[in-house]
């Protein structure tokens, strides 16, 4: 298995939207590197005829019948947003100017 | 006052229902012990004084009414900080939920104030529960009430130094990869992961949700059993509760009868990197197991040598998805939001400064093993070593009734020997994750101290998936005869803070 090199740590950071500083980055690589190579081992099951296991019960779709039920809130489910307004979540800008 | 907080639960919720000493008396005990001692050992992140003595009055005034009270009423409780509290803060141990206060009960929670049991409050953790040693909580490390320069392992360090430095006789914590059973090993209290699906996780704030179990704490395994009652069972909430009834754990844990029991030893689980006194204690309980009356064979579970590296590819991967819910929208932390940057940047910008290393560690090995490319290779392995596991575990128990091992290959390190070193701080739990994996039960207990430390030594016990009830038959049994050997239980030879 190849080792993970800084831009690819940038690269997960971004993906995690993790606004990493750049001696995070640096010590990150080193670490994730280390752990990579060790956890790698797993793979030598990888050509073997097993089925995985995602979960440990047999569960398929659980269901609950379709009622009305008391609930939480808008005040409540507002209480802990850093900014609200109408009763509704305030965010920043998510689509750009253009 | 010190003899109330040397109660065992059993004992307090006796005392209570004869009258013989209020809920609130024993309440202001512990609350006064917090007060004495949590300076030096950090157990809570959070005291609620007031709830604990309401809810220890509302105890006082059924009883008063005459009401029957639980096997639990009036019993203090302190509960890690990963289960949500209606109106009392929770934080997980992190920065990016400083200050957030829930409008709603975990399930768990929700029992516990049914069954009468008073929270003193909420109890210090790795931060999101990664960790091995609560020194990842962004609140600062929890000391060992055995030497308060070493770790009360993790992630339920606060649990597990809460019920030894006796500021509470009961505890909750969750146990992904054994953050129950090693810090009860290494506390020399009694730590019990249910059977996966057996205790609700509706409000408990999600790490690994396939691998995430509440559980009981203790000081004694009967205590731990009337806790475990207490809290387990189907829950609608929870779309992965089992729906069957819970094992009949209490009485197993007052059987103290293990006679014609088969007992398998896990040969995976010795040599390089176990520490010798662990060792010593270890093979001391399977002479004693045979002594009283137990069958006990040696098994080999081979893929149990792959059970760590398929635990940091899964526990990361689903962790990576769990936490994308801290995006600074709805709760919690908000950084840089100043008008001028996108919602994207502000969420990058207060996870960031939001979580600490191990959490940002995690989350991106978790987003390497799932992205295109390395998803095969790693996650996809790592499913297939938990499919191995199981099978072990499957074969095993087809000869045996429980396996046992060491809970962690070492007794308490020094605070900050693995703080940055995460390879060596994942050892920790090289025999507590199989369960995990598998989603059985297991259970840790004291089994002496390591003569070259005087720190204590846990025994784990393993049983298959819904058999919770053996764990709780061998472990009673194990600490009658152990206790009557001390002439007292371990606890007692810790020193006095």
């Amino acid at each position: 298995m190849p080792g993970i090199t800084r831009e690819e740590v940038a690269h997960l950071a971004r993906l995690s939207r993790l606004e990493l500083q750049a001696e995070e980055l640096d010590h990150f690589a080193e670490q994730l590197d280390v752990i990579i190579g060790a956890v790698a081992r797993v793979s030598e099951v990888a050509g073997q005829d097993v089925p995985p296991t995602s979960h440990p019960l047999p569960l398929t779709n659980v269901m609950r019948a379709d009622e009305v039920r008391p609930s939480l809130t808008p005040e409540q489910a507002l209480s802990g947003a850093p900014a609200s307004e109408e009763q509704r979540f305030r965010v920043p800008q998510i689509l750009g100017e253009d | 006052m010190t003899e109330l907080i040397k109660y065992t639960a059993a004992q307090t919720a006796a005392a209570v229902a004869a009258g013989e000493v209020s809920a609130v008396e024993v309440a202001q005990a512990h609350l006064d012990r917090i007060e004495a001692v949590d300076k030096k050992v950090n157990a809570f992140l959070h005291v609620d004084t007031e709830g604990a003595l309401k809810a220890a009055r509302a105890v006082d005034d059924r009883r008063a009414r005459g009401e029957e009270l639980g096997p639990l009423a009036g019993v203090p409780l302190a509960l890690k900080d990963v289960f949500t509290t209606e109106g009392v803060p929770t934080t997980c141990g992190s920065k990016i939920l400083e200050g957030w206060i829930p409008p709603y009960d975990a399930t768990l929670t929700a029992r516990l104030k049914d069954a009468g049991v008073v929270i003193l409050g909420k109890t210090n953790m790795d931060e999101f529960a990664m960790g091995s040693s609560t020194e990842n909580s962004a609140y600062g490390p929890t000391g060992n009430p055995w030497d308060l320069a070493r770790i009360p392992g993790g992630s339920g360090g606060g649990s597990a130094a809460a019920l030894a430095a006796y500021e509470a006789p009961l505890a909750i914590g969750t146990d992904t990869g054994g953050s129950i059973r090693q810090p009860g090993a290494v506390t020399g209290t009694v730590g019990v992961k249910p059977t996966y699906g057996s205790v609700s996780r509706f409000g408990l704030v999600a790490f690994s949700s396939s691998l995430d179990q509440g559980g009981p704490c203790a000081r004694t395994v009967l205590d731990a059993a009337l806790l475990h009652e207490a809290i387990a069972g189907h829950d609608p909430l929870d779309s992965t509760s089992i729906d069957a009834p819970v094992p009949a754990v209490v009485e197993a844990a007052r059987m103290r009868d293990i006679r014609g029991m088969r007992i398998g030893v896990v040969k995976e689980f010795a040599g390089e990197g176990y520490q010798a006194g662990v060792m010593q204690r270890f093979n001391e309980s399977v002479e004693l197991l045979r002594e009283l009356g137990a069958e006990v064979v040696e098994v080999s579970c081979p893929s149990f040598t792959l059970a760590l590296p398929a635990y940091y590819l899964i526990a990361p991967s689903e962790a990576s998805s769990n936490l994308a819910r801290f995006d600074a929208m709805r709760y919690g932390l908000r950084v840089g939001d100043d008008g001028s940057r996108s919602a994207e940047e502000v969420t990058a910008l207060t996870r960031e400064a939001g979580f600490g290393p191990e959490v940002k560690r995690r989350i991106m090995l978790g987003t390497y093993a799932l992205s295109s490319g390395y998803y095969d290779a790693y996650y996809g392995s790592a499913q297939k070593v938990r499919t191995l596991i199981s099978r072990d575990f499957d074969a095993a128990f087809a000869g045996v009734d429980v396996l046992v091992s060491p809970t962690t290959p070492t007794t308490a390190f020094p605070i900050g020997e693995r703080a940055d070193d995460p390879m060596a701080m994942y050892l920790a739990d090289l025999c507590t994750i199989p369960s995990n994996l598998a989603g059985n039960a297991a259970m840790s207990l004291p089994c002496g101290l390591a003569p070259e430390d005087n720190l204590p030594v846990g025994l784990q016990i393993i049983a298959p998936a819904m058999a919770d009830d053996r764990l709780y038959r061998v472990g009673g049994a194990v600490e009658a005869a152990l206790n009557e050997k001390w002439g007292h239980p371990l606890l007692e030879e810790a020193p006095a803070l």
